[in-house]
């Protein structure tokens, strides 16, 4: 009978902590999950104002400028239909490139212009984000435009 | 022709593979030595078989065979030689093969350090590695050859990832994936216990040493890795959480279980199903990680979908292989019984909490993990989870879980006292605790989350050494080193491990605290002054390399006034594929690290060769990968033990163990 309470106990004791977990997952989750919008959600206004969030598609070419004194850079993220202002400070990946994929996480600033906090390297040149992709795919389904065909490789990363 | 040998005997160990599945275990059932018997020598020349087609893959890398396609796509004649043999594992495929050579290299190793075992118990693990190989090997052969060839084939090869190619990426995936494999073989041993419904001490001390091998080349491999990421991605972090880091995180969790509830299966005999379900759990995290990595799963689920195929193979396979093994757990774990019993407070009962503490943690990474991926497959929209989700749940969970660590090797066994732990460590805990107040004031800065860690990390560390001069001191007669004699290798492993938890915490806890990261802009000539040191700039010197060419950036670091060395941060473009790469420079110490990397040139009217640069200071870092090291060289001391060694005597559990020891 006692070894039989022990083990209530212990089980007990197992699921506080699993309850204590689950309390931790949840209150991260509500905090912590960062959504993706593309260009033509967040100009629909589909995207939430004030809290974190990514954005992806392709850098648009020739939108990429740098102020002279300082690291602060301004482009454009397009998925072909719509188009976002973005400004973000501090050194860009390697593989950030005009007319390549982009994923941007940061928010909303109240002239509609996205100010990133991170801008996400991928290990591979021939890799798309495939939030950038979906992007581009989505105003490509709707019609909005057409556009050449993307060329995307499934290689993994390592 | 070599690439057709390497994939016939593909073929043949296939055919091996698929004996050495069956037959033995068939013979285990029906009490048949000869069946059993087959068994031995089919793992040998299974591993023969796959060695070799390695080794025609590896050829075909290093000679740039450009008619096999898989060479064609990831190396490149103009690498050096040493980054084309490291090529054949930077593939799909390849990755695919160097997995299999581990497997059948660790089913081999077990064919040659079992000789104390009985018959069916090697027949049963050999058979169950076999089976594992055949699953692997069909899934090489028909999804994945990765001796295909290319016709016509192609003059030049397509390069491997300019990320890939660093000292530290040849080493790390043999590493990584001795450890994911090798759980294989404590995976085998349970699935064995199952079948012949038998588990007791002296199974738990044959799977012991395995288990603890395979997790300290998992520690190390994750270890290199992480210090790769640290040099190579050029943003000076060492842990991302990004989804293929915990990937070989969950196993390496699951594992630390599993070692833990081990030694309480072997010492007390107690824990039996329990272990047998981690050892289950720690091979199919593996497994998962191992798919999830490989088949692109992570990068995209759609990635499904440009290879079907593939995709539904690895499903079809975890499966089984999971779904199989639980059904068995399910139906024989009755068989394989409980234990016996121990008060609330005692070492079983720290282990057990120790237990619950990393499986949940563990559980959170893979939620945390899983959870972006299935909200993409369920088309509810695409949601990332990043750092500071496993942040806010991992940390308060292994909190608690260090801080146990402590007290479970000095309590003892079956029944301990807390007013007997609180007179052995009091001690302890005042001057862990006084220190970590007082520690972060004498850095600069006071900080509650650095007092707490620091708290945690001096608290494992003294209690540690505590733990080791009681026990000298308890042995009542003889010389220090006939008293250090008394005490097993696997007692000291334990040690040194738990001492390497306190020196990696000490890393992060420092790190977190008061690294200084600045990303500017700097002129030639310019000088800047980061955390005490001055950097000054003097431009770069173009140069070039076998297969690429470089800028390479001369930075002066001098502290007050005094020039301590120049370091010379690269970036380089790759020449095959045009990729960038960027080569930090570190100037490695002791107590931190200073760590410049260069951005890209601003090209201005005003400046000329100004750069912008990342420069920083991170305290003790190197710390972090030391207690890796620590606890993987505490892990490799402890299989020296003698016990594991010697041969056991029959029906005499728990143990028939030389040393007086009750060790961990």
């Amino acid at each position: 009978m006692k070894a039989r309470h022990r083990r209530l106990a212990w089980i007990g004791a197992g699921i506080a902590v699993l309850g204590v977990a689950v309390a931790l997952v949840l209150s991260a989750f509500q905090s912590n999950l960062v959504f993706f919008f593309t260009p033509s959600q967040v100009i629909a206004k589909d995207a939430p104002q004030g809290r974190a969030f990514r954005i992806g598609g392709l850098v648009e070419s020739g939108s990429l400028k740098r102020d002279s004194d300082s690291l602060t850079v301004h482009f454009k993220v397009t998925d072909t239909a719509q188009t976002i202002p973005v400004v973000y400070t501090g050194l860009l990946p390697d593989l950030f490139k005009e007319g390549k994929g982009v994923v941007a996480q940061g928010s909303l600033l109240p002239d509609g212009t996205f100010r990133a906090t991170e801008v996400l390297a991928k290990h591979d040149e021939n890799y798309m984000p495939p939030e950038a992709k979906m992007a581009v795919e989505q105003a490509h389904q709707k019609g909005m435009m057409t556009m050449r065909s993307m060329r995307e490789s499934d290689k993994p990363s390592p | 022709m070599i690439p057709e040998l390497g994939h016939f005997a593909l073929i043949l160990a296939l055919c091996v593979a698929l004996a050495q599945g069956v037959l033995p275990v068939v013979g285990a059932w029906r009490n048949d030595a000869a069946l059993m018997s087959v068994a031995k020598p089919a793992a040998r020349l299974q591993f023969l078989l796959v060695a070799f087609a390695f080794g025609c893959l590896a050829y075909a890398f290093v000679t740039s065979d450009f008619s096999v396609q898989n060479v064609a796509q990831h190396s490149n004649s103009r690498l050096p030689v040493y980054y084309r043999f490291a090529a054949t594992w930077g593939s799909h495929e390849g990755s695919l093969l160097l997995w299999m050579l581990m497997l059948s290299g660790w089913a081999c190793a077990v064919t040659l350090f079992s000789r104390n075992l009985p018959r069916s118990v090697i027949a049963r693990v050999l058979a169950v590695m076999g089976l594992i190989g055949v699953g692997f090997l069909a899934f090489l052969l028909f999804t994945s050859n990765p001796f295909a060839r290319l016709t016509p084939a192609a003059p030049e090869g397509d390069d491997l990832n300019p990320l890939l190619q660093d000292p530290g990426m040849v080493i790390h995936p043999p590493m990584l994936y001795m450890g994911y494999v090798g759980f294989s073989v404590a995976f085998a041993f349970a699935i064995a216990a199952l079948m012949a419904g038998r588990l007791d001490a002296v199974w738990a001390r044959w799977s012991r040493p395995w288990t603890t091998i395979a997790w300290c080349f998992l520690t190390i491999g994750i270890a290199l890795g992480s210090a790769w990421a640290y040099y190579t991605l050029g943003w000076g972090g060492w842990w991302f959480w990004d989804p293929v880091e915990n990937a070989s995180f969950l196993p390496w969790l699951t594992g630390t279980a599993l070692i833990h509830s081990l030694a309480v299966t072997e010492k007390r005999g107690t824990f039996k199903s329990w272990t047998v379900l981690l050892a289950i759990v720690a091979f199919s995290l593996s497994l998962l990680g191992t798919f999830l990595v490989r088949s692109g799963v992570l990068t995209s689920v759609h990635a499904f979908a440009s290879d079907p195929a593939r995709g539904v193979f690895i499903l079809m396979f975890l499966a089984i292989v999971v779904g199989g093994s639980l059904t068995l757990y399910a139906a024989r774990a009755r068989a394989v019984g409980g234990g016996a019993s121990f008060g609330p407070i005692s070492r079983e009962s720290f282990l057990l909490a120790n237990n619950i503490l990393l499986v949940v943690a563990m559980a959170s990474v893979l939620l945390g993990t899983l959870y972006p991926l299935i909200i993409d497959a369920l088309n509810a929209g695409k949601i990332s989870v990043g750092p500071p989700y496993f942040n806010a749940v991992f940390y308060p969970l292994t909190a608690p879980l260090v801080f146990l660590m402590a007290l479970g090797p000095i309590a003892a066994w079956r029944n301990a006292s807390l007013p007997d732990l609180w007179t052995r460590l009091k001690w302890a805990l005042g001057v862990a605790v006084v220190t970590a107040l007082l520690l972060p004031i004498a850095l600069g800065r006071w900080s509650p989350l650095v007092a707490f860690g620091m708290f945690l990390a001096l608290w494992v560390f003294v209690a540690t050494v505590v733990t080791l001069v009681q026990r000298l001191r308890s042995a009542h007669h003889g010389t220090l080193m006939a008293k250090l004699r008394a005490n097993s290798a696997s007692w000291y492993g334990m040690l040194i491990a738990h001492v390497g938890i306190a020196v990696f915490i000490v890393g992060v806890t420092l790190v977190k605290g008061y690294e200084v990261e600045r990303d500017l802009k700097m002129d030639v000539g310019q000088s800047v002054d980061v955390a005490g040191d001055t950097f000054t700039f003097r431009g770069t010197t173009p140069a070039d390399g076998p297969n690429y060419s470089a800028e390479i950036g001369a930075f002066e670091l001098s502290r007050n006034g005094k020039l301590l060395r120049t370091l010379k941060p690269e970036k380089r473009t790759y020449l095959v594929s045009g990729q960038p790469g960027t080569w930090a420079a570190i100037d490695t110490g002791l107590f931190g690290d200073r760590y410049i990397s260069l951005g890209e040139p601003v090209t201005d009217a005003g400046a000329k060769g100004a750069w912008s640069v990342r420069i920083y200071v991170k305290p003790f870092v190197d710390w972090i990968w030391a207690g890796c090291f620590l606890m993987a060289l505490g892990g490799f001391i402890a299989v020296a033990d003698r016990r594991y060694r010697l041969a056991p005597k029959r029906k005499s559990a728990p143990a028939p163990v030389a040393v007086p020891s009750a060790a961990d």
